[in-house]
C-alpha cells in the first residue's frame, strides 16, 4: 500500500487548548503553537502523515486528511 | 466511522485542563472502539466520580455516571442482566484502589467480564490535588507537604495476585500500545484490567516539578520498558509496560447461567 498523502491539517480551534503535546511529539516538527495558544500547521510540506498529533490530541483537536 | 460518530459533541470542548492525560486515553479508547467495529449500543461505560470518570459523558455508548469508587458494583449488576453488552469501567487511582479497593479485588477474583480502566495520574485531581494509593512513597502532594511517606499498591502486580485474567499497562506516551491493549482488554472474556498512566499537569505535574504534560510524558518515556526487557534486568526502577497475564479461567455470568439451569432442573 503506498503511503497516505496528505491533504490538510484540520484543527478544531475552538477545541485545541494549546497544551503543545502535538508540536512536541511530531517527528517532522511541523506543527507550531500560535500566539492565541492554538495548534497551527506551520510547514504543512514536511509533514509524513503519520497522524501521531491527532493520536496524542486530548482534545480531540487535530485531524490529518489524507489523499 | 468518524471520531464524531462516538461522542457526544454537545459537551466539546471536555473540561479536562490542557494537556490532561485523560483526554488521550479518552482518544485511544475511541479509536479501540472503532478498530473492533463495536456497536456503540452495544457497549456500557460505567464510571464513578473524579476527573476520570467524566469519560462517560464524552462518550455516546450506553453510560452511567455513578458513585465515588463503586462503578464495578453497578457494571457488576448490568453485566449480570445483560451479559451480551460489553461493559468498560474506566476509574481514576483514587476511585479504583482507594476508595474502590474491595470492588476491585472481589470483580477480579469472581472473573466477571469486564473491562476495568484504571487512569492513573497518581493523584485525586478532582478535589485539588491530594495523594493517593498510586502515588508513592517520596512524592509530593497537597495532603504531603513535607512528601508522601505511603507505599504505593503496583497496580499491575495487585490485580494478578486478586486473579483478573487478563492485566496490562501502557501510558498516555505510547498512544498505540495503549489503543491495542484496550482492544486486547476488551476482546478478551473475564475480568481485564489495563492500567495506564496518565498526566495531571495540573496538580501531580506541578507539586512534583515533572514541568507541562509533554514533559511529563517524556518522562513516561524514559521510565518505562517493554515487559521482559533487558533494559529492566538492568535497571529495576523502570515501569514494564505491555500484557503481564492474559488467561482463561471460568467467567462469572456464564457459570451463573448453569447454576440457573441446575437449579430449573431440582424443581
Ligand atoms: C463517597 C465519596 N467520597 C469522596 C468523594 C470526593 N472525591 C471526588 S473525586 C475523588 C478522588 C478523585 O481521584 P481519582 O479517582 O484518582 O480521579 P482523578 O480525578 O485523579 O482522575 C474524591 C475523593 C466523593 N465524591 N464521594
Ligand atoms: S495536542 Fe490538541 S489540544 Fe494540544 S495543542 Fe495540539 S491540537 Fe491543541
Ligand atoms: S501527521 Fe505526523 S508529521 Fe504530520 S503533523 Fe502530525 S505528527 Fe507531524
Ligand atoms: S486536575 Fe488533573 S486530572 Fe483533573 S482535569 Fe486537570 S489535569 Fe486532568
Ligand atoms: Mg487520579
Amino acid at each position: 500500500m503506498p503511503k497516505a498523502k496528505l491533504k490538510e491539517h484540520k484543527i478544531n480551534r475552538r477545541w485545541c487548548k494549546g497544551c503543545g503535546i502535538c508540536a512536541h511529539f511530531c517527528p517532522k516538527n511541523v506543527l507550531e503553537i500560535d500566539k492565541d495558544e492554538k495548534a497551527v500547521a506551520a510547514r504543512p510540506e514536511d509533514c509524513i502523515a503519520c497522524r501521531l498529533c491527532e493520536l496524542r490530541c486530548p482534545d480531540l483537536a487535530i485531524e490529518i486528511i489524507t489523499e | 466511522m468518524a471520531i464524531k460518530d462516538y461522542i457526544r459533541e454537545r459537551f466539546f470542548p471536555q473540561m479536562w485542563c490542557p494537556g490532561c492525560g485523560h483526554g488521550i486515553i479518552l482518544n485511544g479508547l475511541i479509536k479501540a472502539v472503532e478498530e473492533l467495529g463495536l456497536n456503540k449500543n452495544d457497549i456500557v461505560m460505567v464510571s464513578g466520580i473524579g476527573c476520570s470518570a467524566r469519560i462517560s459523558g464524552y462518550l455516546d455508548f450506553h453510560t452511567m455516571h455513578t458513585l465515588h469508587g463503586r462503578a464495578l458494583a453497578f457494571a457488576t449488576g448490568i453485566k449480570m442482566s445483560r451479559p451480551e453488552l460489553n461493559v468498560l469501567v474506566p476509574m481514576g487511582d483514587g476511585d479504583a484502589l482507594a476508595i474502590g479497593g474491595n470492588h476491585f479485588i472481589h470483580a477480579a477474583r469472581r472473573n466477571i467480564d469486564m473491562t476495568a480502566i484504571v487512569m492513573n495520574n497518581r493523584v485525586y485531581g478532582m478535589t485539588g490535588g491530594q495523594y493517593s494509593p498510586l502515588s508513592g512513597y517520596g512524592t509530593l502532594a497537597t495532603t504531603a507537604p513535607y512528601t508522601n511517606i505511603d507505599h504505593p499498591f503496583d497496580v499491575v502486580d495487585l490485580a494478578v495476585a486478586v486473579g483478573a485474567t487478563f492485566v496490562a499497562r501502557s501510558t498516555t506516551y505510547h498512544i498505540r500500545q495503549l489503543t491495542d491493549l484496550i482492544k486486547k482488554a476488551i476482546t478478551h472474556k473475564g475480568f481485564s484490567v489495563v492500567e495506564i498512566l496518565s498526566q495531571c499537569p495540573t496538580y501531580y505535574g506541578r507539586k512534583n516539578k515533572e514541568g507541562n504534560a509533554y514533559e511529563m510524558m517524556e518522562l513516561m518515556k524514559q521510565t518505562t520498558t517493554p515487559v521482559g526487557s533487558e533494559a529492566k534486568k538492568q535497571n529495576h526502577d523502570l515501569i514494564e509496560t505491555g500484557v503481564f497475564v492474559e488467561t482463561d479461567k471460568p467467567e462469572y455470568c456464564t457459570e451463573y447461567d448453569k447454576i440457573i439451569e441446575r437449579a430449573k432442573k431440582d424443581n
